[in-house]
C-alpha cells in the first residue's frame, strides 16, 4: 500500500466523467475519419455535446425517454392516442351533434357536408356516434389493462419471489386460464349476464386476460430476484416487502409496461369482437364493435357504415401496438 | 463498541465474555436434482473486535456460501444449514426467527459487501438513495436527513465530490467508486461485523490496494471485526490477523497469519503459495496445484485433497483428518503428515 490514505486516487480525475472522455474521443475520431482531416470546429462541438449529455444524470427511464422522443413511431402513436383519449373524455369538442338524436326520415344517408360520415339505419349521425364510441373502447381498454396488470403484479411477484408452493398454485391457475379459448370463454361467461354494460364486459376481459401478464411478471421477477442487489438488500436487513417493492419490481417493470401498452390495443379489439358477436355491449350503448355489427348486413349498399368505425378501431389498436413496440425498443437495451 | 444500543437479540441476552462472532462446526448443503452438494463441511472460526479474519480458498471451496449462511441469506431451498451454530456475542443466529434477523441483525450487527458492486447496486435508484435506504427504514430518518447522512458516509469512504455524486446512478460510477459506495452502504448502520466477500476481485490492482487500505482504516476507526473472503494470498498477507484455509468446504489449515505463511503445515496451503509468483525467488516456471477442484456432489473419500496431494499416502484415501493443534496461537492443520510438510519447506 504505497498510497497515502489522505490522498485517495480514484480511477482518474473525479471531475471528469469517464463517459465524457469516451464520447469526446469517439466524436473526434469519427470526424477525423469521415472528413479525412480534422476540422477544429466540429471536434469542439463534439466536446461540448458530450459534456452536456453526461452532466445530466441518466437512469434507465430518462435514457429511454431521451431515446423515445427521437422516434417518429413513438411520437405519431402518442399523438394519435392523446387524440383518442381526448375524444373519449370530451366528445363535445369534436361534435355538437347528439349521437342519440336520430330521425328515421334520415335513415342511411351517405356521407355529406351535413352528416360527415352519413347516417345509420336509425337515422343517427354516424360521425357523432363514431366519436362517442371512443369512450367505451378507451374505458374498457384502460380498465381491463389496469386491473389485469394489478392482478399480475401481485400474483406474479408472489409466485416469482417466494417460489415453492405459492408458485405452484399460482402457475397452475394460469395454466387453467390458458386452456380456455378466448372467444369461447367470453361467449360462455358473458351469456350468463342478463344485461351487459361496460362493467360486465370489462370483468370478463379481466378474467380472461390476467394470466399471460402474470406469467410475464413472474418470469421477470425471477430474473430480478437472483440479482446481487437483492442479496445486498437482504444482507442490509431489507424485509421481503421492501425487497419486492423497492428492488425486484422496479427492475422487472420494463417488459410489463411494454406488454400492458400492447394489451390496451388487444383489449379494445377484443371488446369490439365480443360486441360484434352479440355477447358484448348491448344497444343502446354506443361502441365501435356494435356499429360494425350493425353494418354487417348493409356492407354492400352502405360500405361507409363499416369503414368509419372500422378505421377508428384499427387506428386506435394500431397506435397502442406501435407505442408498445417503441417502448420495447427503448426499454430493452439488448434490442438497441 | 456499542451494539447499536442493544444488549439482546430476540429476547436472548448477549454474553459479555463471548466472542464477537463464533462459528462452530457449520455444515451447509444444497439439495438439487442431481443430488446433495455438500458445500460447507464443518467450518469453525471465531472473530473478535478489531480483528481481521481471512477465509482463503479457491472457487467452490465454500467460502462465500459459509458467509451467506452466517448472514442467514442462503436461498432456502435449495440451500440448508444442516449442523452447527453461528453465535453473535453468544446468541445463536441460526435459532433466531427471520423477522429478528431482518430487523435487528443484518445491517445493524453484521453487514456484508459483495464482489461485483455494479450488480450489487440497484440500477434504478441513485447511489445516495441506496446508501440512505437503511437509515430511513431502520432509524426513521427523513429523506433529507438520509441524504445528508449518505453524503457524510460517501465522504467517509473517500468518494470525491460526494455532494455532487449523491444523485448519480451506479452505472455512472467507476468500479472503485462503486465498491466504495457499497462499503458506505454496509457501514450505514454501524455494524459490529463486516463480511467482505471478495471485495477487490472485480477491481484492477491499484484500486484493489486503495479499497483494502480503506477497509483497514475504517476498521481501525470503528473497531469492527472484519471477515475477508478471498482467493488472493497477497490481500490476505497484508491485512489479516488470522487466516482460515478452506478446501471442498473443510478447513485445511488455520492460524495466525505469520505462522501460516512462514510455517505452512498443509500441502494445500503449500500448493497455494507455490503457485503465485514471488519477486524474491527466481524460478523459470510456477508450480501450480495439479488436478482440478473436487466435484462437490462427489467429494473424494478420506481427505478431500488427497487426489491432488503430493504427500498423500494410503491412509489419506480412507480417513478424513480432523484439524489438530500443531503449534502456538491456535495454529491447526488437517493433515496427518503435517510434520513432513513443514520439513519439506
Amino acid at each position: 500500500m504505497t498510497d497515502d490514505p489522505k490522498y485517495p486516487r480514484p480511477g482518474g480525475d473525479p471531475k471528469r466523467d469517464p463517459a465524457t472522455l469516451e464520447s469526446y474521443v469517439d466524436k473526434e475520431d469519427r470526424s477525423q475519419f469521415a472528413m479525412g482531416a480534422r476540422i477544429p470546429t466540429e471536434s469542439v462541438v463534439g466536446i461540448e455535446e458530450g459534456a452536456q449529455q453526461s452532466a445530466r444524470t441518466a437512469s434507465l427511464w430518462t435514457d429511454a425517454w431521451r431515446q423515445l422522443r427521437r422516434r417518429p413511431i413513438f411520437v405519431i402513436s402518442t399523438v394519435l392516442i392523446i387524440i383518442m383519449v381526448i375524444m373519449a373524455m370530451f366528445p363535445i369538442l369534436f361534435t355538437r351533434i347528439d349521437p342519440r338524436a336520430c330521425s328515421l326520415s334520415e335513415s342511411l344517408l351517405p356521407p355529406s357536408s351535413e352528416h360527415w360520415f352519413g347516417t345509420d339505419i336509425q337515422g343517427c349521425d354516424y360521425y357523432a356516434r363514431t366519436i362517442y364510441g371512443a369512450r367505451v373502447s378507451i374505458t374498457i381498454g384502460l380498465l381491463v389493462t389496469i386491473f389485469a396488470t394489478l392482478i399480475a403484479l401481485i400474483g406474479g411477484s408472489a409466485a416469482g419471489y417466494y417460489g415453492g408452493w405459492t408458485d405452484t398454485i399460482i402457475a397452475r391457475m394460469t395454466d387453467i386460464m390458458f386452456v380456455i379459448p378466448f372467444i369461447l370463454g367470453g361467449i360462455v361467461i358473458l351469456s350468463l349476464f342478463p344485461t351487459r354494460g361496460v362493467a360486465q364486459v370489462s370483468l370478463v376481459l379481466i378474467i380472461l386476460g390476467w394470466a399471460t401478464m402474470l406469467r410475464l411478471v413472474r418470469s421477470s421477477v425471477i430474473a430480478a430476484k437472483s440479482a446481487d442487489y437483492v442479496d445486498a438488500a437482504r444482507s442490509m436487513g431489507g424485509t421481503n416487502w421492501r425487497i419486492i417493492t423497492k428492488h425486484v419490481l422496479p427492475n422487472s417493470l420494463a417488459p410489463v409496461i411494454v406488454y400492458a401498452t400492447i394489451t390496451i390495443g388487444a383489449v379494445i379489439s377484443a371488446e369490439a369482437a365480443l360486441s360484434f358477436l352479440g355477447v358484448g355491449l348491448q344497444l343502446p350503448a354506443i361502441s365501435w364493435g356494435l356499429m360494425i355489427a350493425g353494418a354487417q348486413a348493409r356492407i354492400l349498399t352502405s360500405p361507409y357504415l363499416l369503414l368509419f368505425p372500422g378505421a377508428f378501431l384499427s387506428v386506435t389498436v394500431f397506435s397502442f401496438i406501435l407505442m408498445g413496440d417503441a417502448l420495447r425498443d427503448a426499454l430493452d437495451p439488448k434490442l438497441r | 463498541m456499542a451494539t447499536n444500543g442493544n444488549n439482546e437479540l430476540g429476547g436472548l441476552p448477549f454474553d459479555e465474555k463471548a466472542h464477537l462472532l463464533d462459528v462452530e462446526n457449520l455444515h451447509v448443503e444444497f439439495r438439487i436434482e442431481d443430488g446433495v452438494v455438500r458445500a460447507v463441511n464443518g467450518l469453525t472460526y471465531t472473530l473478535d473486535e478489531h480483528e481481521t479474519l481471512a477465509i482463503l480458498g479457491e472457487s467452490g471451496s465454500g467460502k462465500s456460501v459459509s458467509a451467506q449462511a452466517v448472514m442467514g441469506i442462503l436461498d432456502t431451498p435449495p440451500g440448508f444449514v444442516t449442523q452447527g451454530s453461528v453465535k453473535f456475542r453468544g446468541v445463536d443466529l441460526l435459532q433466531l426467527p427471520e423477522t429478528v434477523m431482518a430487523k435487528d441483525v443484518r445491517g445493524q450487527n453484521i453487514a456484508m459487501i459483495f464482489q461485483d458492486a455494479l450488480t450489487a447496486l440497484n440500477p434504478v435508484f441513485t447511489v445516495g438513495w441506496q446508501i440512505g435506504e437503511m437509515l430511513r427504514k431502520h432509524r426513521g430518518y427523513s429523506k433529507k436527513e438520509a441524504k445528508e447522512a449518505a453524503i457524510e458516509l460517501m465522504e467517509r469512504v473517500k468518494i470525491p465530490d460526494a455532494r455532487d455524486r449523491v444523485n448519480a446512478y451506479p452505472h455512472e460510477f467507476s468500479g472503485g467508486m462503486r465498491q466504495r459506495a457499497m462499503i458506505a452502504m454496509a457501514l450505514s448502520l454501524d455494524p459490529d461485523v463486516l463480511i467482505a466477500d471478495e471485495p477487490t476481485t472485480a477491481l484492477d490492482v491499484t484500486v484493489q490496494a486503495q479499497i483494502m487500505e480503506l477497509l483497514h482504516s475504517l476498521q481501525e476507526e470503528t473497531g469492527m471485526g472484519l471477515i475477508l473472503i478471498t482467493h488472493d494470498l497477497g490481500v490476505v498477507a497484508e491485512v489479516s490477523d488470522r487466516v482460515v484455509v478452506m478446501y471442498a468446504g473443510e478447513i485445511m489449515e488455520d492460524g495466525e497469519i505469520d505462522d501460516v505463511y512462514h510455517h505452512p503445515a498443509h500441502p494445500y496451503t503449500l500448493g497455494l503459495m507455490d503457485s503465485i509468483p514471488r519477486p524474491d525467488v527466481h524460478t523459470d516456471r510456477l508450480s501450480p496445484i495439479r488436478g482440478a477442484p473436487p466435484d462437490l456432489l462427489n467429494i473424494p473419500s478420506g481427505c478431500p485433497f488427497h487426489p491432488r496431494c503430493p504427500f498423500a499416502k494410503e491412509r489419506c484415501t480412507t480417513d478424513d483428518p480432523q484439524p489438530i493443534s500443531i503449534g502456538r496461537n491456535g495454529h491447526e492443520s488437517s493433515c496427518f503428515y503435517w510434520e513432513e510438510v513443514q520439513r519439506d519447506r
